[in-house]
């Protein structure tokens, strides 16, 4: 059974149509990216998977291990082991990056009918996740995400995906606005937690994530449907060659 | 309007008892200060919402009650204040029940050198000078009509006094309960604090109800804090939620004095605080802060001035609100810098969540400046809690409650963090985390 099946699936928001009709199955063990310019819908994708209730769903369907994942809210579908890690990592003041972390964890592991880790083994697991994201010890006692610059949140956010560990990882266009030393130790991260038991959805604009995270499959995405799908060799042609003749394709094969 | 005259004598005839009783006694200038005041107080009457400052805080129901001075209750238990109450936490705690001095409730610990804390009645005796002094100087009987009204029925309290230089390591803790008895009832509690230069201490005034009913507490706090004194005043009101209060705190801030304020207001239907600062001394420093938590029909109105009269002075303002169910707030600070206050440094922030539609805020600034080299700021934000927020914590497997509940402690601790007596802010955030009604597992801990 796939992880992950999308089924013709149609969202909105407001009057406007924004997924098309999209059709997309991913495996455990696998890394898909899925690339497109601005406004081809992919952020909204990633959202509706996660679960944000201001798009609508109007058409379709979400297999997640099998169950319906629009069934599902957001905070249901996070304990059943999806995560999205945010394009703009939200801040929230007044609440330590400790506290969030601690409350997401328990809430999965009581999920799960797993005891709550205590202050201490919670400090041991997390100390661990930092090492491997190279984030400054003092993170956990700073707010979440407040006045991080935007390397450090994205940094975050795969941090996060460390500790919390996923089945399905979506990742939201993190690449963008790091620079290549941080970009290295991202892709670090995602590459040390890709295995067997866990799928990666990477939604980006531009190849170069890609160099450092070798996707399996890579799909385009055009006015809110995929319209092409390869291998990791589709990214580098549309490095190369830019977006303009997969358009001409598709018109081609509408016309045809 | 003969209903208006009719309660407004009640205040009268109950004025003209309290003069049989204590009139004529050794204090002419006592007496003096209370008949002006009542006169003051017949002449105006209950403020409209036509008057500016009452713009948007009715107090028709307070006006349209019979209220009758309280009288002293013999039955309070002492577990009526465990809540309430600091113990050994504080350097001295006055209980006055229903405004009466209850020595029998109070924690009466020695002070250190000098340091003088007694009812108003007592330092009348001690320290005559003083009060006559300084004793309804500050807080001005024409300029609101329920500080007339206190003034008028000027009684029970408090005195303390911080000599030179004396600095206290734990709070001075002023608690007034309210124990509504059959027939509405009146108490116009009056606190004076003489800060000397250099002294330092904090000083919590708490209004709570022993029990639920109808009553009305009208408090006057004036608070002189000397040269380089440090004074951190913390009001808590905690009335009980049918219960009427209206608070002025008057403060004047000596040169290079250092106030800190906050003032928490959870209980009363309907709420009134005026917090008035005057920077009289080059360098004096204020910060202001403010919590409102309310629900139902509760209204809760906060009222703020900080008044730049000499140069160099920082001021900083952050009042928050949390309003749920169809509670009402107001926010008034008005920020006055006079021609002489150059190099004046204020920031006022006011923040109101709104937690259902029905909860309305009026959220008002008002800078008025005379001074050329100053630098003023203001900012004001309504709204609910913030969805992208929600979304945040709710993607990373945090319930939809358990999100709001957080966001709503986290918006307000910003505020409670800054209080510096520990028992207050845990008291505040004990309540703040026991609000929503969620599982214990889900409630806020520890949060920082």
């Amino acid at each position: 059974m796939p992880l992950l099946e999308i089924k013709n699936l149609h969202a909105k928001v407001a009057d406007r149509e924004i997924l098309k009709g999209i059709d997309l199955t991913i495996n455990t063990g696998e890394v898909h990216a899925i690339m497109g310019r601005n406004g081809s819908g992919k952020s909204t994708l990633a959202q509706v998977i996660a679960g944000r209730d201001t798009y609508e769903v109007t058409e379709g369907e979400i297999l997640y291990d099998g169950k319906d994942l629009l069934d599902l809210s957001a905070e249901e579908r996070a304990r059943e082991g999806v995560f999205l890690a945010f394009q703009y990592p939200v801040e929230i003041p007044g609440v330590s990056t400790s506290y969030f972390l601690k409350a997401a964890v328990n809430a999965i592991r009581k999920h799960h009918n797993q005891p709550e880790l205590d202050a201490v083994d919670f400090q041991a697991m997390v100390k661990e996740k930092m090492k491997l994201l190279q984030m400054d010890q003092t993170l956990m006692r700073r707010a979440v995400n407040e006045g991080f610059s935007g390397g450090e949140k994205k940094r975050n956010e795969i941090f996060q995906m460390a500790v919390l560990e996923p089945r399905l990882a979506v990742l939201d266009e993190t690449d963008s606005g790091l620079d290549i030393d941080a970009l290295k130790t991202v892709a670090h991260g995602v590459n040390a937690l890709r295995g067997p038991d866990r799928a990666i959805l990477l939604v980006t604009h531009y190849q170069r994530l890609l160099n450092y995270i070798e996707p399996d499959f890579v799909h385009v995405m055009l006015e809110g449907r995929i319209v092409l799908s390869g291998d990791r060799t589709l990214a580098l042609k549309l490095e190369e060659q830019g977006y303009d003749w997969v358009e001409q394709q598709v018109a081609q094969s509408q016309n045809a | 309007m003969t209903q208006l005259m009719e309660h407004k004598n009640t205040y009268l005839s109950s004025f003209a008892q309290l003069q049989d009783e204590v009139g004529g006694g050794s204090h002419p200038w006592l007496e003096r200060l209370r008949k002006n005041a009542i006169e003051r107080f017949a002449a105006v009457g209950f403020p409209s919402v036509k008057d500016e400052q009452w713009l948007h805080t009715n107090v028709a129901p307070i006006d349209r009650t019979p209220f009758r001075p309280a009288a002293r209750p013999t039955d309070v238990p002492r577990n009526a204040l465990a809540e309430f109450s600091f113990a050994d936490d504080a350097a001295i705690e006055l209980v006055f029940v229903n405004s009466h001095y209850a020595p029998e409730l109070s924690t009466l610990n020695p002070l250190a050198k000098s340091v003088r804390v007694s009812t108003l009645a007592e330092a009348l005796e001690t320290h005559a000078e003083r009060l006559e002094n300084h004793l309804a100087r500050y807080a001005d009987v024409a300029a609101n009509p329920f500080v007339a009204l206190n003034t008028g029925f000027l009684q029970h309290g408090a005195f303390i006094h911080l000599p030179r230089g004396v600095a206290l390591d734990r709070p001075i803790h002023l608690l007034f309960l309210s124990a509504a008895s059959g027939e509405p009832a009146v108490a116009h509690p009056r606190v004076l604090i003489l800060a000397d230069d250099t002294s330092e201490a904090s000083i919590v005034e708490t209004y709570a109800a022993a029990s639920g009913g109808v009553y009305f507490t009208n408090a006057v706090t004036e608070l002189v804090v000397g040269n380089g004194a440090r004074v951190e005043h913390c009001k808590v009101q905690q009335e009980s939620l049918s219960a009427f209060h209206i608070s002025t705190t008057e403060v004047r801030l000596g040169r290079a004095a250092f106030f800190l304020s906050h003032s928490a207001s959870l209980g009363a239907q309907l709420a009134r605080n005026d917090v008035n600062v005057v920077l009289n001394g080059a360098g004096g420093e204020a910060m202001l802060n403010g919590v409102t938590l309310i629900d139902g029909n509760q209204h809760v109105d906060n009222h703020t001035l900080l008044d730049h009269k000499e140069p160099r002075c920082p001021s900083h303002e952050l009042y928050k609100a949390v309003l749920d169910g169809k509670s009402s707030g107001v926010f008034k600070g008005k920020i006055l810098v006079r021609p002489g206050a150059q190099k004046t440094d204020s920031k006022q922030s006011s923040k109101t969540l709104l937690l259902r539609d029905e909860a309305v805020m009026h959220s008002q600034p008002a800078l008025e400046i005379y001074a050329d080299d100053v630098k003023c700021t203001h900012g004001s934000t309504t709204g609910p809690v913030d969805d992208q927020q929600i979304f945040y914590l709710r993607s990373r497997g945090i319930s939809l409650e358990a999100a709001r509940h957080l966001l709503t402690y986290a918006f307000l601790a910003e505020v409670t963090g800054r209080i510096r007596v520990l028992p207050v802010r845990q008291r505040l955030e004990a309540i703040m985390a026991d609000r929503h009604g969620l599982p214990q597992d889900l409630r806020v801990a520890h949060i920082a």
